[in-house]
């Protein structure tokens, strides 16, 4: 039972975790990621671990941009095809080692995402999100007809990425690759958030005349956002071009753009946590889905076709029954949790 | 021997000035929304560490002049220079941002504050103007970054301590009561590290002991620390009570400028204001 928390140094009081349950919880989860794919030993488990992990890196970069500055974006998915695109033409084209194209690619993509957050400086809300649906278009265009360098509707195969002359891209061995760049973007984002940069970007969320007021210059801000935010995006898109060894377009239309903002929604919007719970979730309820299909087939005569219907209709429900009974998203049930725990056996 | 204020650490007061020194002088200030006219030639000065009220009916203006003073609205005509560190600034040509970063802070009349912020991240965020480490160093959280942080805590807190509101720290600021929020605006401001305040209604909508309690941290600011403060009030008791000069509009003109006592006798600002 906990009396109370009692820092003597300000120092330990702006911790990242700044109590020894935070440090064992974090302790916990960090051995639970080391130990899965040993105890598991199964590809298809870790295939969806690896899946995870990659969209919280997505979902990271697009809460950066959308929960913590408040700037809607739809072009999620065009941005994870420059990273993805950069990565394989790189890698296919020019040669460049597969481990080197991964930060050139983020590099690449926050460019590009700070040249797309130009129309941020007069618009806002709604009006944002359509300037940012046209980068989505945009980019996706020239994607699909820059044949000379993208490939254009062909897929851009990537050649697997070797190391010590062994090829990494299996699913448990990439797990390696996928994880550790997990810890550090949630590392990064979580240091970001308590300096001046990430209080500049709640600032403008918040307030952004007040935030201008207090000495911010707002569209720098803004732009710095869409930057950073798509640094991450564009290492997302990396690890699926050398996860997936094929880089097509059909993964980054719009569909993607919009289920990375169910993510966050979902997970809980300007929290790093949050990121990670609705990657997760967004990653294992249609698989869930697909394999209660599975199970369901032939049992009810009939039904079979109706199946992969009654799939996308519960998806649907379900993210609707969580806006409806958890509108703060997974984030603020864990933190119910928590709450109730700490104060556990005793309710006062 | 000058009053030297317990346990604050850090100076609060950005200007260089010596007290009374001319510090932000309007000249001839003109601002018109369409045909109508906000502002129509309004001067006056403001002197360092002095207390400087600005009063006059709704509508007359009062916050259109604080919003130009501080760069949100663009004046058609006319001048704001301020001086600081041997320097002469023209503001009306800058951004708002600038001029922030020149030491001019202000809170709003309707609380501006980040309400998804605790109150002393909210500190922090007014502070934002002297935390100078680069994004990459920030990312890492490393060395210089984290002294960096960890130096503006300290000061945010002498803050906290001169506003005595070290029970809500952690607190998210939009579930806090209102006069507790006007306060926490205040801090932020305060943050800053101001060469000048400019409070806009900083007392609206309070109790009387609220009201005595921030009158109470605006003449500690102002004695202790010697910051320039420019508020607009409508409570006439407080504004008597504590400004030293008061500044008069009606209908975007200044009808007088005097210390309390002249503006109390003046026949024009009894008929355009106190209703006679």
């Amino acid at each position: 039972m906990i009396s109370g928390t009692f820092h003597t140094s300000y120092r330990s009081d702006m911790a990242l975790r700044r109590t020894w349950i935070e440090r064992l919880r974090l302790g916990l989860f960090i051995a639970f990621i080391v130990l899965f794919p040993f105890v598991v030993r199964k590809p298809y488990p870790i295939f969806l671990m690896n899946q995870i992990g990659i969209a919280t890196i997505g979902a990271i970069g697009l809460n950066i941009l959308v929960g913590y500055t408040g700037q809607i974006s739809l072009g999620q998915g065009a941005f994870m095809a420059v990273g993805a695109y950069t990565a394989g033409i790189l890698t296919a084209r020019m040669g460049v080692p597969w481990w080197l194209t991964i930060p050139i690619a983020a590099l690449v993509t926050a460019a590009v995402g700070a040249l797309f957050g130009i129309p941020s400086l007069r618009m806002k809300g709604l009006y944002l999100a359509i300037a940012t649906l046209a980068a989505q278009e945009i980019i996706l265009w020239v994607v699909t007809h820059w044949d000379a360098v993208t490939g254009g509707v062909d897929a851009l195969v990537v050649p697997p990425p070797m190391l010590f002359g062994q090829p990494v891209n299996t699913d448990f061995r990439f797990y390696w690759v996928i994880w550790p760049l997990v810890g550090l973007t949630a590392l990064l984002t979580a240091n970001l958030f308590r300096t001046h940069y990430g209080r500049a970007f709640i600032a403008i969320r918040d307030q952004d005349i007040a935030a201008e007021v207090m000495g911010i210059n707002v569209f720098a801000y803004k732009l710095l956002a869409f930057g950073v935010s798509s640094f991450f995006v564009g290492l997302a898109g990396a690890l699926i071009a050398h996860y997936r060894s094929i880089v097509t377009w059909e993964r980054f239309t719009i569909e993607t753009s919009v289920l990375y903002l169910a993510m966050i929604i979902i997970g809980g919007l300007g929290s790093i946590s949050g990121s990670l719970f609705g990657a997760a979730f967004m990653t294992l309820l249609p698989a869930f889905l697909t394999n209660v299909g599975r199970a369901l087939q032939g049992v009810i005569p009939g039904m079979d076709e109706l199946i992969p219907y009654l799939q996308q209709a519960s998806f649907g429900l379900v993210i609707i029954l969580f806006l409806i009974l958890e509108p703060e998203g997974l984030r603020k049930i864990w933190q119910d949790i928590k709450n109730y725990f700490a104060l556990w056996p005793f309710s006062y | 021997m000058p009053l030297q204020p317990r346990g604050f650490r850090h100076a609060l007061n950005r200007s260089t000035l010596r007290p009374g020194e001319r510090q932000l002088e309007v000249q001839g200030l003109h601002l018109a929304f369409g045909k109508v006219a906000a502002l129509a030639g309004v001067s006056f000065t403001v002197y360092q560490s002095e207390i400087l009220a600005i009063i006059g009916p709704n509508g007359a203006g009062k916050t259109s002049l604080l919003n130009s003073i501080s760069g949100l609205y663009r004046p058609q005509r006319g001048s704001i220079r301020f001086y600081n560190d041997g320097e002469t600034y023209e503001l009306t040509r800058r951004k708002p941002h600038e001029i922030a970063q020149l030491g001019i802070a202000r809170s709003f009349q309707n609380i501006e504050l980040f309400r998804h912020m605790t109150v002393l991240d909210n500190l922090m965020a007014g502070a934002h103007v002297h935390m100078k480490s680069g994004l990459l160093p920030s990312l890492i959280y490393w060395g210089p970054a984290q002294q960096e942080q960890i130096h503006f805590r300290e000061f945010v807190e002498d803050i906290i301590d001169l506003l005595e509101i070290e029970a809500i720290r952690y607190k998210k600021v939009g579930t806090l009561s209102y006069g507790l929020q006007k306060r926490v605006e205040l801090g932020r401001a305060l943050a800053m590290k101001p060469a000048i305040l400019l409070l806009d209604e900083p007392m609206a909508g309070m109790n009387t002991e609220e009201k005595e309690d921030m009158a109470r941290f605006i003449l500690d600011v102002n004695e202790e620390h010697g910051v320039t403060v420019v508020l607009i009030e409508h409570d006439m008791g407080v504004v008597m009570d504590i400004s030293d000069r008061i500044v008069v509009l009606s209908f975007g003109r200044k009808i007088a400028e005097g210390t309390p006592e002249e503006i109390r006798q003046n026949p024009e600002v009894r008929r355009a204001y106190l209703g006679e």
